[in-house]
């Protein structure tokens, strides 16, 4: 009976077409055994039953959801797995009217809901300067030259030969949250802060590799160049190079993503997104930086006094809250899980704080492990909602002391045209009736 | 509160000026800078000593590393041999480069703008080759590696030359007879070559840990709000194609 049972149920009109399709042929194929002795007649009132059920409540519990009486696609339906049909939202977005075109351009993490501290593969953000190039590992090669020793020429598999590390590091474009400092502009998280990411990279120290070619002893500086037709490049001090910085080439355990580089880039931890060249193609050893172009004309920050900073390389602390936030409102009053991520490029979050009054009260948050350094830190912390109108706010310390600063404290100093660099502490404004607004404080 | 300069780290505020102070481009110059700078870049000392090799890969040969080695220095070194004219540049960049910068650099729709006479103060400046590139260098780097931006890295050495010139014509900087070679590029005097600070002058905010009535309830002003800006596209459902803003 027990088999006649789950037999029926695969008979049932599956409301997922696709599990309709794949249901089919494995029906056909269990009649050929056991259960084609099973007649027709003992199927017919089974069938009627659950149907009933189903129709009769429409809601689970009483009732058996169709999936529970069924069997589903089978081992390797998904040789490569993909997220529910459920969650088909969840994606990466982009603002269509920001760039020119879609090759030079950035795409957006739904923040809102990554549920821990590592950002699904296919969820990273991209940011391409001549579109996403393919290219074949077998034929991709990283060249290593100028004040060395020994000039080295090296395939995927040679560099996959060097002693390998594992480190779970953010990313982030120095541009995230650009759009905000004149004042608040885009009602998201996504759109706000989703141009941070964080994944475990594994791959080669890139001092391991710098020590193979022996670097000669005025040098200074190394070029980091990619294979992708922007050819991007910037200078990077020889001494970052030498303390953390990796060659990878795998990401969350699989290969890097094409949108992160395929087969090879590099990652400078807690430095902005640009200077972790993607598609890495050769490193170059000199005595001076080569003032490239997005080190001059772009990723430098005009003042108010109309000079530029230039090589602001370091991401400095920063958090979001992550719920409440304009996509995911709150329902009326009662206890909610504040949720959001903490981050900086020097180390550590030693702690956050939120605030659920626009800054004049503050909360310790708990931070959740692990905890680790240049890596997005998760933070959550009760709040009881009265359902009064609210002002939320999140404020990251890291170890070396650096409290996040206010968007009002960030103009005061540098004014409204720097692009880059904005890691102010965030408001939400939750309205009476749970809806939430990015919204600027004076 | 106080003024920003006041919490800029000392040095930081001293290269600055170093930096800013008006005086003519020069090889000597650049190197003075460098070196400035490499003071944030300090080596590990005699790193090259101490290793064991693990022999994996090949040597490359002169050939191969030289048609890498496509990075130009503001010294010019880097720079290959050829040479090219604004006439020759303007005929060029008007079959390669026109239909997104503009015939005269103007930019169409949302393409970079190449020259403005913006100033780089005040309300949204337009920051361009023409007022705002420190190196004339960069430009015929990057016009080499990047573009024309459908077929990347496709002009000869002479044509990326030419453009250069005629863009940097376009700009004011050079005259109509000026010939863009390795020798000329690294002399260009570039408007905006001291608007650059290069020491990363952060952490320049104070903000304070407080806990508790760290403002009142008056200084708790929305000054701006999303709400109703329509510039945010759908964040649910198919990505949105919105287009202007
Ligand atoms: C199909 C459109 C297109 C064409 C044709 C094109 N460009 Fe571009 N150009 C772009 C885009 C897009 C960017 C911005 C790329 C980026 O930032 O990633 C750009 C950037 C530039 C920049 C940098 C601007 C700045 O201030 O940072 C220069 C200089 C430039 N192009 C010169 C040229 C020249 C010279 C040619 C012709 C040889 C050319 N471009 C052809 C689209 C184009």
């Amino acid at each position: 009976m027990e088999l006649g049972r789950r037999a029926a149920g695969m008979l049932l009109p599956a409301r997922d077409q696709e599990a309709t399709r794949i249901v089919a042929p494995n029906r056909r194929s269990l009649f050929k055994g056991g259960l084609a002795a099973l007649g027709g007649a003992m199927l017919a009132p089974l069938l009627a039953r659950s149907a009933q059920a189903d129709a009769a409540s429409g809601e689970f519990p009483p009732g058996d959801p169709d999936w529970s009486q069924s069997v589903g696609p089978g081992v390797v339906d998904r040789p490569y797995g993909r997220p529910s049909q459920f969650v088909k939202d969840v994606i990466r977005r982009n603002v269509p009217w920001l760039t020119a075109t879609k090759e030079s351009s950035v795409s957006f993490t739904p923040l809102q809901h990554q549920d821990g501290i590592i950002t699904a593969n296919g969820l990273f953000f991209e940011r391409y300067h001549a579109g996403r190039p393919t290219v074949d590992p077998a034929r991709h090669r990283l060249l290593i030259h100028g004040m060395v020793d020994r000039p080295l020429l090296l395939t995927m598999a040679d560099i996959r030969r060097f002693p390998s590390v594992s480190r779970i590091h953010f990313i982030e474009c120095p541009a995230n949250g650009g759009m905000e400092w004149r004042a608040a502009q885009l009602n998201s998280l996504q759109f706000t802060h989703g141009m941070v990411s964080c994944a475990e990279w594994t791959g080669v120290r890139l001092s391991t590799l710098l020590d193979e070619v022996g670097i000669k002893k005025n040098a200074r500086w190394v070029l980091a160049e990619g294979a992708d037709g922007a050819h991007m490049d910037r200078s990077l001090p020889l001494e970052k190079c030498l303390d953390d910085c990796l060659v990878v080439y795998g990401q969350n355990g699989e290969a890097l993503r094409p949108e992160q580089g395929f087969p090879l880039r590099l990652i400078v931890p807690g430095w902005q997104g640009n200077v972790n060249v993607k598609w890495l193609r050769r490193l170059e050893i000199g005595d001076q930086p080569w003032f490239t172009r997005e080190e001059t004309a772009q990723y430098t920050e005009l003042m108010p006094d109309g000079k530029a900073r230039a090589f602001t390389w370091l991401i400095y602390a920063k958090s979001v809250i992550t719920f409440p936030c304009p996509e995911m409102p709150v329902k009326g009053a009662g206890v909610y899980e504040i949720r959001g991520f903490a981050w900086s490029g020097r180390g550590r979050i030693t702690h956050v704080d939120v605030s659920f009054d626009g800054g004049i009260n503050w909360t310790r948050a708990r931070l959740q492990e692990p905890v680790l350094p240049k890596a997005l830190t998760r933070f959550t912390a009760e709040w009881r909602w009265d359902g009064k109108p609210a002002l939320l706010q999140s404020r990251a310390v890291d170890e070396t002391g650096y409290v996040q600063p206010t968007i009002a404290e960030l103009r005061k100093i540098r004014g409204v045209n720097g692009i880059y660099n904005n890691n102010s502490v965030q408001t939400w404004q939750v309205k009476a009736d749970g809806s939430v607004f990015d919204v600027e404080l004076g | 509160m106080s003024s920003s300069a006041r919490r800029l780290p000392a040095a930081a505020l001293a290269f600055a000026l170093v930096v800013g102070a008006a005086v003519p481009a020069s090889a000597a110059e650049t190197a003075d800078e460098a070196a400035q700078l490499a003071k944030s870049a300090p080596t590990v000392a005699a790193r090259s000593d101490r290793v064991e090799h693990y022999g994996y890969g090949t040597v490359p040969s002169a050939q191969q590393i030289a048609g890498w080695s496509i990075a130009v220095l503001p010294d010019g070194r880097g720079l290959p041999p050829g040479s090219g004219t604004v006439d020759h540049g303007a005929d060029v960049y008007a079959q390669q480069c026109a239909a997104c910068h503009g015939t005269f650099g103007e930019g169409e729709g949302r393409f970079p703008k190449l020259v403005s006479d913006s100033k780089l103060t005040g309300d949204q400046p337009t920051k361009t080759v023409g007022n705002y590139w420190p190196y004339a260098t960069t430009l015929w780097d990057y016009i080499n590696r990047a573009m024309p931006f459908p077929a990347p890295h496709s002009l000869s050495a002479d044509d990326v030359y030419a453009i250069t010139a005629y863009v940097l014509n376009l700009a004011n900087i050079v005259p109509e007879n000026f010939v863009a070679d390795r020798e000329s590029l690294p002399k260009v005097k570039m408007p905006n070559r001291h608007g650059f600070i290069l020491l990363d002058p952060r952490p320049d905010t104070a903000d304070k840990e407080c806990m508790a009535h760290c403002r009142t309830p008056d200084e708790v002003k929305i000054t701006s709000t999303a709400e109703g800006k329509d510039l945010t596209p759908r964040t649910a459902g198919p990505l949105d194609e919105m287009q202007s803003p």
